[in-house]
């Protein structure tokens, strides 16, 4: 019984391959897109414990020397007679720029957590002092290969663009002989030993962060692509949902009937549900390959990106990694069982004697109907709500959810009253048909056009916030990056003579001055300021106080950064200790953009009394000839070409960052939007079929097929242009959340809003192709119905 | 006694309240019997048939099907009736749309686990089917389709064949040809017909005739 049952509704898919191809497609888009972005995640996410496994980043706490500066191997020495567990790290860069390896040397006999790939089931301890290998993964090796004498060896679970090895092998490599970069503290020490302020002064402790530093800071980021992820999988459900709804539909006279014939009505659901689970699981091994693909393409950028702007290092190429492509086949399941337990309960409550012509089953009833205005009004409501209350960043995409599924559901709604206005403000017999029969196939389509809805409205809110970014960031840019040339002394002795060269031959000099501190609990940089025109004339507050420039150079007060204000609650007119027994006012709060971590600004006259042991070795130098000047200093000091940067070249770098941290994104919002135009041809085609009795009375009384084709197409253009027009209010209420409340969240920082017309225009007349090509194909085939077909129709209401 | 119908009372709801469709119907059909019900529109021709078909719960009253009754069946009680006592001819045909004219024939009795290849086949060769096992539902004509339903209903070897209006949807010389080979099949499986017509012509072909009105035996 369960198998003649079972061939009975398989029959129905080999019978409409087309059915089977909208579900399996939306199935295998939805999970494509999803699955997609957690492989890009995961990688990156197995690059940054790789790094933390191997190196203890983020594990332990740290001795830093001052910015710029090393660790002389006496000190370390000297904290370790003093009893301090210390071990020594050497750390910088190999080869060229763009291809650079960091290269890191330990000490495993020191290093608290040890040196990865040696002891355990690596290789053993004595081997490697004898040998003293450098360690990386095949893709880092391949670049070290030439570029040093000694052995490689390849340990897949080193972090991509980092090798380790032992500390004189990584000093002779670095020509950094007798110098470390930092130490790493031994979690537990001996008691007794004496403060660090008295064995080495000069250097200062950071506690452990609990985790990876790049892992933290790169959540937001992660978080922002799983968001992606989840809209494109919410857009492929929605195809998902319809198809299902109409098959099941389709399928209402299969089901009376079978359960006529005496098929138990639990077995009948059963075996409904176990089709489906099957067609999930294809489905989702399909979306999983091509998720495989848009992780493949896109992970080089996102790679690009995280090394940009966090410095996270993470492998450029892709591995099957089970957790992905299994919680891939697992969303794929979830999301059939989200998209058909509504239709599998209807089946279970449909009395046997229901009618079994199909209806159209989405033309919901009035009792549907008013359930989905006050789903609709509850929705937009919460996100209402929300908008006024909403506290950090899940409940930013709280808000987010609420307000697109709020809008998705007034949609069709919406949609009807526009097309039942139309319809009484028409005068014609064939427009009043039109809209006539326009409103009686929104019911079928109303999921696509949610579908469209959703991803037109992110396109506009997306690229909403990608253009404000944009402005914002390059006048920002411009206010920062004043100074024409910018110079980096190797020692604090070259930095003084330098200072002393440049000073008669610029306009002004812009020495950098920081320190890492804790501000308000919190991690921060306290930077000293020399406050001149450059400051005065360029920088622009977000908040500040009267005569700000005036008093912060007088060391009367100070800037705050809006990370920093944002996350401590400090405004203009707070105070905020800069040292135990030192407290400021802040007198303004300036924008910083890109930048993770809380920033304050206090002048240079202050910051020197506070910290005297730090001196500058990079400068921002005010010039007229930029050129000139960067003659004199190579010649005058001989310094390196990467040690004298232009503005030019600083700004392209970060624009070219900036620009490619958004490419994932636009990648994302063009494919998010051909899912919508799919599933408004899947719905069109499947549509195409049941129409036929809707459509042969019209043709019998005189309407030409091609008319009727024609007016298929411009129905599906109208539909299209409706949604569009209510996707614009939608979609900028989106950026105002990602600026106004998910940016801020995410990132600590808030950005203006500007509007792009062009950019909304040009998305429209996308939308518009998109379903002009979705609807040809159907509009085409109703034309060229041959009229037995028609015909037919008739002759099935004998 | 193959059936025993006992003060079978059903009603349904109405914009005024219940509104009653049979009032205490009592009847009886024998094995191998044939029987017509008639009646006005409304009168409960088809509610009486998807009664005793399993296919609807009465409020009051006994459907003794092979001493069983299935008024008093839970759902999979009733399902195991229609699939294996009885088989139910529709005016509508309702074949199954995605399965061939063979494969249609053959479902029931694959559902009951009474299928016989060559069983099938004499019935499709009798009603002319022969040439269209392969075919669709939809390629075919309406008569061509209810002797598809006639062959799937006598192919799972019922006990009781239920007819609703069988020839409702065909023309007259059609219905007349399909009736005949209906009659005739029964006749030889040994089945009992309960069959519910308008037509008189075709009542009078039927060993027994029961009259409803208002919902009572007249």
């Amino acid at each position: 019984m369960t198998r003649t049952g079972a061939q009975a509704l398989w029959s129905h898919w080999r019978r409409n391959p087309l059915h089977l191809f909208t579900l399996i497609a939306g199935l295998a888009l939805a999970t494509a897109l999803w699955s997609g972005v957690q492989a890009v995640n995961a990688e990156a996410r197995a690059s940054y414990d790789a790094a933390a496994a191997t190196l203890g980043e983020g594990q332990f706490d740290q001795l830093l020397p001052q910015a710029g500066a090393d660790i002389d191997e006496a000190t370390f020495i000297a904290l370790r007679r003093a009893g301090w567990l210390v071990g020594p790290v050497v750390e910088g860069q190999l080869g060229a720029p763009e291809a650079s390896v960091r290269l890191v040397g330990i000490d495993p006999l020191t290093a608290p957590g040890g040196l990865g790939p040696v002891g355990g089931g690596g290789m053993s301890l004595p081997d490697f002092l004898q040998d003293r290998p450098v360690f990386a993964n095949a893709d880092t090796a391949r670049k070290l290969a030439g570029l040093i004498d000694a052995q490689i060896v390849i340990e897949p679970t080193i972090a991509p663009d980092t090798a380790i090895t032992d500390i004189f092998v990584a000093q002779r490599l670095l020509d950094a002989k007798g110098r470390l970069s930092r130490l790493i503290l031994a979690p537990t020490q001996p008691l007794g030993r004496p403060p660090l302020e008295q064995v080495a002064p000069q250097l200062s402790r950071r506690a452990a962060q609990g985790g990876s530093d790049v892992g933290r800071l790169t959540d937001s980021f992660h978080l922002n692509l799983t968001a992606f992820g989840l809209l494109s999988f919410a857009v492929g459900i929605f195809i998902v949902h319809g198809a299902i709804g109409l098959v099941f539909e389709q399928r209402r006279n299969m089901v009376r009937t079978l359960r006529a014939l005496g098929l138990p009505l639990r077995r009948l659901v059963a075996l409904m549900a176990a089709e489906l689970l099957v067609l999930a699981l294809v489905g989702g091994l399909i979306g999983v390959c091509l998720g495989y693909l848009v992780a493949a393409t896109l992970l080089p950028d996102v790679a690009a990106t995280l090394k940009g702007l966090y410095g996270a290092q993470v492998s450029g190429t892709l591995q099957l990694r089970p957790a992905w492509w299994l919680s891939g086949l697992a969303i794929s399941v979830l999301g059939t069982a989200i998209a058909a337990t509504g239709a599998l309960v209807a089946v279970a409550r449909m009395p046997l004697l229901a009618s079994a012509q199909p209806r159209a089953w989405v033309q919901a009833g009035g009792k549907i109907r008013r359930l989905q205005v006050l789903a609709s009004l509850a929705l937009l409501g919460a996100a209402c709500a929300l908008s006024l209350l909403a506290e950090g960043l899940i409940m930013g995409f709280g808000l987010l959810a609420c307000l697109l599924i709020g809008a998705a559901l007034a949609l069709p709604l919406l949609l009807a009253g526009a097309v039942h206005l139309a319809q009484q403000l028409s005068s014609g017999v064939t427009a009043q048909w039109f809209w006539a029969d326009t409103r009686q196939q929104l019911g079928g389509l109303s999921l696509a056009l949610m579908a469209l809805l959703l991803a037109m409205a992110a396109n506009v809110g997306v690229s909403t916030m990608v253009s404000s970014f944009r402005l914002t960031f390059t006048g920002f840019l411009d206010q920062r990056l004043a100074s024409e040339l910018y110079v980096s002394a190797e020692t604090i002795a070259q930095a003084r003579a330098l200072e002393d060269f440049v000073t008669p031959r610029t306009d002004e000099v812009l020495p950098l001055l920081k320190v890492d501190a804790t501000l308000a609990d919190l991690p921060a940089e306290l930077y000293g300021a020399r406050i001149g025109a450059t400051l005065r004339e360029n920088w622009v507050l977000l908040d500040n106080a009267p005569a700000v420039w005036d008093r912060v150079a007088a060391g009367e007060a100070l800037l705050v950064n809006e990370q920093l204000a944002r996350r401590a609650g400090l405004w203009v007119g707070d105070d905020l200790a800069i040292t135990a027994d030192q407290r400021l006012p802040v007198a303004g709060v300036f924008g910083d953009y890109g930048n993770p971590i809380g920033q304050a600004i206090i002048s240079e006259a202050l910051f020197t009394v506070l910290h005297p042991e730090v001196r500058a070795t990079r400068f921002g130098l005010r010039t007229p000839d930029a050129a000139a000047l960067r003659g004199a200093l190579t010649t005058e000091f001989g310094l390196p070409a990467q040690n004298i940067t232009d503005q030019a070249q600083i700004k392209s770098f970060s624009l070219a960052v900036f620009e490619r941290t958004f490419t994932v994104t636009a990648a994302l919002n063009v494919l998010t939007l051909s899912v919508a135009g799919f599933a408004i041809f899947m719905s069109l085609l499947t549509l195409a079929g049941m129409r036929l009795p809707h459509l042969a009375p019209a043709w019998a009384l005189g309407m030409t097929r091609r008319r009727l084709g024609q007016l298929e197409l411009l129905r599906a253009v109208v539909l299209a242009v409706l949604t569009a027009i209510l996707a614009l209010p939608l979609g900028l209420a989106l950026a105002w959340v990602l600026l106004a409340v998910v940016n801020v969240e995410a990132f600590g920082w808030r950005l203006p809003m500007y509007l792009f017309a062009r950019d909304y225009a040009v998305l429209g007349l996308f939308a518009l192709g998109a379903a002009v090509l979705a609807a040809a194909w159907p509009a085409l085939k109703l034309a060229r119905t041959p009229p037995a077909a028609l015909l037919k129709v008739f002759a099935n209401e004998r | 006694m193959l059936l025993t119908v006992e003060a079978l009372e059903k009603s349904y709801a109405g914009a005024q309240g219940r509104v009653p469709v049979l009032r205490g119907i009592d009847m009886t059909v024998q094995a191998g019997e044939t029987l017509a019900l008639t009646g006005e529109s409304g009168s409960g021709k088809s509610t009486l048939l998807h009664l005793i078909g399993g296919l609807d719960i009465p409020d009051s009253g006994a459907i003794r099907l092979d001493g069983h009754d299935i008024a008093q069946m839970d759902d999979t009680g009733r399902a195991a009736v229609r699939r294996r006592d009885v088989g139910i001819i529709f005016q509508q045909f309702n074949l199954i749309p995605s399965l061939d004219v063979a494969a249609n024939i053959a479902f029931q009795a694959r559902l009951s686990g009474r299928f016989e290849q060559s069983s099938a086949r004499a019935l499709a060769t009798a009603l002319g089917l022969g040439e269209h096992l392969a075919k669709y539902p939809e390629q075919l004509s309406g008569g061509q389709q209810q002797r598809v339903a006639i062959a799937r209903a006598l192919a799972a070897k019922p006990q009781l064949i239920l007819a609703d209006e069988p020839t409702g949807n065909l023309d007259e010389a059609t219905a007349a040809e399909v009736m005949t080979q209906m009659l005739a099949l029964v006749r030889e499986t040994g089945a009992a017909l309960v069959m519910v017509t308008h037509s008189h012509q075709l009542a009078e072909r039927m060993g027994r005739r029961l009259h409803l009105r208002q919902g009572m035996l007249a």
